[in-house]
Formats: C-alpha cells, structure tokens, sequence
C-alpha cells in the first residue's frame, strides 16, 4: 500500500539514520530499518526526533532532504539494475549495503550536495553517540542505546561526573631528556 | 551632535589575545571596552550535558569550511573556557621555520629566548600545574606506557589545571564546574574588570571603519542569547585603538569585511592560515593485552576502559621535536580525550574499508571505553586561505548554536599530507606493538581536515608580502589596529598553542600602550601579573622598553 507524504518522510530518513547506525526491526512490517544488527541504532536512540527539532537548523528542510535521497536512491537503483518496489520509498527499498554505498557517494568528497548530506549524517549520528535532543543523564537513566552501548557511566546525583579513581598513580616512562624547567620541550 | 559611544582602547573578543591587553591597558589607567560574541556563563552554569542548547553549545563553535573545520570557544573567556588546558612552551626550532615561503617565517625579533620572559609573565599570571605521574589520566598513563615500550619517552604535560580541585570528569569542553580549570575567568578578566574595563557578551563585531580624526569606529551586532541565527539590534563604538583578536577563525573576516570602507588590507590577511598540523587517531585497545604487554591495572579488576576519565590531554611523546631534524618530520603525539557528539563521527572503523558508519563503526563504539586517542600537531604548510566573507559574523549559522558554514578553503600540500602520513604510522607503530590496539586515523573526507587550534589567519612577520601585521602586531597601513590572538603567530607549533598566543598577546601590550599615548590616551605600561606579583614584569622590562619606544 502506497504511503502517505508523511510516511514516506519518515521512513526515508529513518532508513538514512539506520544506515549511519543500524538496528534491528521494530516489527515484520518495519521496512525503514535494514535490520543488519541487533541493538538499537540511530533510529532507536531517537534520531527522527533529534531532526525534527529547530535547534539543528535541518528541521525545515527535511521534506527536501527526503524527497531527495529518495530520487538518488531512485537513480542509483535505476543505474545498478536494482528492482525497487513502487510503494516504497526509493531509499527505503535498497537493500542495507546499497543504502550504504548512496551514502558514500553522496559523502564524499566532490560531490555537489555533500555539505548537505554531511549535515543530516551528522544529527543522525549524534542522535547514537551522544544523545544531543535529550539530558545526557536522562538519557542514560532511560538506556538510551547509544550511550548505553558506549559504557558511559551514570553521573553522581546532582547530574555531575567525578571520577574518585582516574590514575595508575606511578611513573609510565621517562620524560624526554631535554625538558626544560617548565615542563615543555626545550 | 553625535551620540556614538567612545572608548580608549576597543578590544574585540576576550580568549586570551583580547583579555591579556585589556588587562594591561585597564590595569595602566585607559578606558577599554571588550566586545565578546558568546554569551558569558557563571560556573555554576557548566553543565555535563550533551543536549543541544546546554553550555557544551552554547560556549563552543564548530565552522566547517572547505577542507578544514574549525572549534573554537564562543563565550567569555574564548578558548580558555573550553580549551584542555595544556600549555607547554613552543620547541626552539619552531622559531627558525621556513615553511611554504622559504624564508624564516617569524619576525627576526623573536625567537624562543626572546619570547622567554613573555612566556614567564603569563606563567606568573595563569597557574599552570607540572603535572606529576599521579595527576595523569589513566589514557595518559598507557599512552605514557605505550610510548615506553616502544623504546620512547613520554612527558606530564604541563596544564593550567588546579590538580587539587580536579575531579577528572573530562567535561572541560563545557566549562569547568569545579573552578579546576585556570581559564582567563579566574585571572586576566576579572583583574581587567576591576580595573574598570567592560565586558559585553553577545555582542559580534562585523567591521571597522575609520573616523575623520584618525580613530576607528567598531560596528556590532547583538546576538540573541539562545538562537544564535538571530540578532536583536546593533551598535558601534568609536575608538582611538583597536585591539583585534576575535580567533583565527573570525579576526581575517572582520578585517576582509571591513577593507571596503578602512582600504586595502595586507596580502597576508585572510590567508597563511594554519590548523597547527592537527590531526587524531583512534586506538582501539585490547584489554587483556594492555594488562599483559603493558602491566597495566586500575586496581579495580579493569586494564584500562577509562576513556571517559581524565582532564583532556595529560602526557606527549616529543621525541620528534629534535631542531636537527628536516622541517616537515617534526611532530608531537598526545594523548587527548574527544568528547562524544563533536566529531567522533569521523573515527574510522578498521577493515578492508575502513569506514565512518554501518555496522563496524557500532562496534567500534561498543568498545568506546577502551579508546585512546592521540593528537598529532605536525608542521603544516599554512596552506589556509578565507573566501569572502558571509553576510555576518564568520559563518551562515545553521543550528541555534555551534555550528555553522564558514569560508575557509584549506587543500593540504603534498608535504603536508606527508607529515600527517609519517605521524600516522608512528602511532600506529607504538599502539599496535604486541596487539596493543588497533589504530585508525579520522577521515578527513567528510569535514576535511579539523582544528582546535586555528592560527596564522593574520600573521606577524618582516615581510609585509606574506605578514599582515608588523614584528609589534600591528597592521600594515592601518595604524592603530593591533592584531593579537592565534591568527598573529606565523605558522603551525607542533604543541598546543595558547601558551604561545598568550605569550605574544603580552609581548604586545607595551606597543598598543604606545600607540594609545600617541593618540593621547592617558596610560602607562608596567602593570604586574593579575594577582600582583612582579618577577615576571621585572623580567621583561627591559623588552618591554625596547617595544615602547617601536
């Protein structure tokens, strides 16, 4: 069944963050995500709600920002003899590793629309690695899958990091022979 | 009748090359006004904070260019407040480089003994900690060990850190909430201010003009205290002199903007940037084999994964800062923390491919823990050069805060791209050693290459062809401008730079007060360091007379 504009949004940049940070299947019928790995991705750390705030300055755009990764996709498929199934959105419809050579092309260097691509890849990433639309220790309160996965320990209970510990506490090498007095080299 | 407001001394931005003149010329008895774009935060205001809109964007920007992104500090206090803190005194041979134009590219006046009581007097100012083996970070400490291993040397570095208040949570780049850090709030601004210098935050300086009696009139915009892309009104000041040191990021973009109505500008304005050779690696480590190759244990059943503890960079191999050896091979390797969220996207997954997202790059950050990451500061080629510039400020704003698209253009040269090789493999050559860790440089394809440290945009020099200010800052054929921040050091320095800039911020200071008498502002030179101690005013006198006199 055809999509509503809305939903073919969504699902676009949903298969974009997958892509930048995959996950598993939300469901049989979740085609956004490829599902190449197992924990929760960009998609589940809350991407889609980190792009549509105004705070990032890509909010207003991202009905482009779809309607054009999904002519991209469209011809990318078109060129590599890729069947793409109508009522999915172009994008949507790649398989994971296709996705993931259309972002490389459109990341790299030379390409004209890269300083936008670059943009949209970044919030998507950052939606995993660092949580920037929630409160880094809400976040980690509510396993938040990014910084879950990276070990980021919870912070004391005023919100703050300390770290009692943080030192081998004994001599690692010798310093360079012709340090100066300053601690800097000579 | 004309209402314009009018100060002694304008100085444009408050990192360390507008706070250490407006200390002085405070101090000496001239009427300043400080002009800062970023808002002014109390520590209580540091937050740990990843979301957008905390202090960690509110105080940092990140412009991406072409070929070269720049972070910088946006607040009061610039760079000292978001900075690491990390101040070790440039290597002599620095002095002597030649660089892309083949000739010494520092003024014939410095050299590291004659910056020396410079270097001394901000020493005195700022408190900088030698750091002892016990105040370095665990990352530090294996880097350090690392280094050993390998048959290298490893030196603490010094920080102006108050290692007592320290608490290692590794969120210096939002402001320090424990008062650690010796950022310009505790030293250099709050003496100018005392002094009767004002400070305004949010307000961002788009251009000088002249006036007809031979002063400068300096036009700002309010910027708005959330969203950034906004402005709420505008102003100017009139000025006798101008002190500009808004970063080398931004200070060539004022200047460019403004050579409409001041006339030409130097050649050298807006070009011979340098990103001080900057570049990171990652290393992955083996956990067990940083217990069994290295002896390494926390005490706490764990080798290592402490990436996230420590207080930014703690120790640096600088076996390759040996003058002897050619321009070009000489480079410092330091450890460095990078928080999540400002780049970390451009780590590269190891592999036959080695990528900057997809699977590998997850499970990469599933080891995230174990991560050391070393910062290379190679010499470059000053290889930087800014197009015209945006509408305002430095960059078209894209997000409310932090980042935005500048105009910086910066192809790195074959030698360059060499440099960075030679580093590369030595890191990979000490962290690999015995399956230490698996090493990846960042990719410079998404966001080209990336800078803390932006230097050289405006530099000093002899030669008015490739320096646009003169061996006492100021800029050819526009007298009265003093240029003092990180765009007037000449080239890249192959160790963090803010000792340096600060340094020739205070070398500075006695010609902009000889400047200032001579349009007859009522203010003398000799003030002592903030807290009032005089060693290194003692010092330096005899320099500072020579410089009074131009």
């Amino acid at each position: 069944m055809a999509s509503s504009p809305e939903e073919t949004k969504v699902e676009t940049l949903e298969a974009l963050a997958d892509t930048i940070v995959p996950g598993p299947r939300r469901g049989p019928r979740d085609r956004a995500v490829a599902g190449v790995s197992r924990t929760g991705g960009a998609v589940a750390a809350g991407a889609l709600d980190l792009l549509r705030w105004d705070a990032t300055g890509v909010s207003g755009s991202l009905d482009d920002y779809a309607r054009s990764l999904n002519e991209h996709a469209g011809g990318y498929a078109a060129e590599h003899g890729i069947a793409v199934d109508e009522d999915t959105p172009a994008f949507v419809a790649l398989p994971y590793d296709d996705r993931a050579a259309l972002v490389r092309q459109l990341t790299a260097p030379g390409h004209p629309e890269k300083a936008l691509w670059v943009l949209l890849v970044l919030f998507c990433y950052m939606a995993y690695d660092s949580a920037a639309h929630l409160h880094t220790a809400d976040a980690i309160r509510a396993g938040h899958p990014g910084l879950t996965a990276m070990g980021i320990t919870r912070p004391d209970d005023d919100g703050l990091w300390r770290f009692p510990s943080w030192s081998y506490g004994r001599p690692l090498a010798d310093p360079h022979p012709d340090t100066t007095a300053s601690g800097s080299p000579r | 009748m004309n209402d314009v407001e009018r100060t002694d001394v304008l100085v444009i931005g408050s990192g360390f090359g507008g706070a250490i003149p407006a200390y002085h010329l405070a101090a000496g008895g001239a009427r300043v006004v400080v002009l800062e774009r970023g808002p002014w935060l109390d520590t209580a205001e540091y937050e740990h904070d990843f979301k957008l809109g905390s202090s960690y964007t509110r105080i940092f920007d990140f412009t991406v260019g072409d070929g070269m992104s720049v972070l910088g500090g946006n607040c009061v206090g610039g760079g000292s407040v978001v900075y690491f803190a990390a101040m070790p005194r440039a290597p002599r041979f620095v002095f002597e480089r030649r660089g892309s134009v083949k000739r010494r590219m520092w003024p014939a006046a410095i050299s590291r003994d004659t910056l020396e009581p410079w270097y001394d007097r901000v020493a005195e100012s700022i408190s900088i900690t030698q750091q002892g083996w016990e105040d370095v970070s665990y990352a530090g400490g294996l880097w350090a060990a690392a280094c050993r291993h390998s048959g290298r040397s490893a030196n603490p570095v010094p920080a102006a850190v108050d290692t007592s208040a320290c608490v290692n949570c590794n969120w210096m780049m939002a402001g320090c909430r424990f008062d650690a850090k010796q950022s310009l709030l505790v030293n250099y601004l709050p003496a100018a201010i005392a002094h009767g210098a004002e400070v305004r935050p949010l307000h961002e300086v788009q251009s000088i003009t002249r006036t007809p009696d031979g002063g400068y009139r300096v036009h700002y915009k309010i910027v708005h205290g959330e969203d950034y892309r906004l402005t709420e009104g505008e102003g100017r000041i009139e000025a006798k002199v101008v002190v500009l040191a808004a970063g080398a990021a931004a200070t060539p973009v004022i200047l460019q903007r403004s050579e409409r109505e001041l006339g030409a500008m130097p050649y050298a304005v807006g070009r011979y940037f340098s990103g001080n050779g900057e570049r990171l690696n990652t290393a992955v480590l083996n956990e067990d084999r940083v217990r069994e190759v290295l002896g390494l244990e926390r005490g706490d059943g764990l080798a290592y994964a402490a990436n996230q503890i420590g207080k930014g960079p703690t120790v640096a191999n600088w076996d390759r800062l040996d003058g002897s050896l050619p321009e070009y091979t000489r480079y410092s390797l330091e450890q460095l923390y990078f928080p999540p969220g400002l780049g970390t996207i451009l780590a590269l997954a190891d592999g036959p491919e080695p990528t900057w997202f997809g699977p590998a790059k997850k499970e990469m950050l599933e080891r995230w823990q174990s991560w050391l990451i070393i910062f290379q500061m190679i010499e470059d080629d000053n290889e930087g050069v800014f197009g015209p510039p945006p509408e305002r400020g430095n960059a078209d704003r894209v997000s409310q805060q932090m980042l935005g698209v500048g105009r910086l253009s910066y192809k790195p040269t074959a030698t360059t791209q060499a440099a960075w090789a030679m580093a590369d493999a030595e890191c990979k050559e000490i962290l690999e050693r015995d399956g230490l860790a698996t090493v990846t440089p960042w990719t410079n394809d998404l966001v080209g290459a990336y800078t803390v440290h932006p230097l050289a945009s405006c530099r000093i020099g002899d030669d008015p062809y490739t320096s646009a200010l003169d061996d006492r800052h100021e800029l050819r054929g526009h007298p009265g401008i003093f240029v003092t921040d990180g765009s007037a050091v000449p080239g890249a320095l192959t160790v963090n730079p803010a000792m340096t800039i600060s340094a020739l911020a205070e070398r500075a200071v006695p010609a902009i007060v000889a400047a200032a008498r001579e349009r007859g502002v009522e203010v003398e030179y000799g003030a002592p360091a903030p807290d009032g101690s005089t060693a290194g005013r003692r010092a330096a006198a005899p320099l500072a007379a020579a410089l009074l006199r131009g």
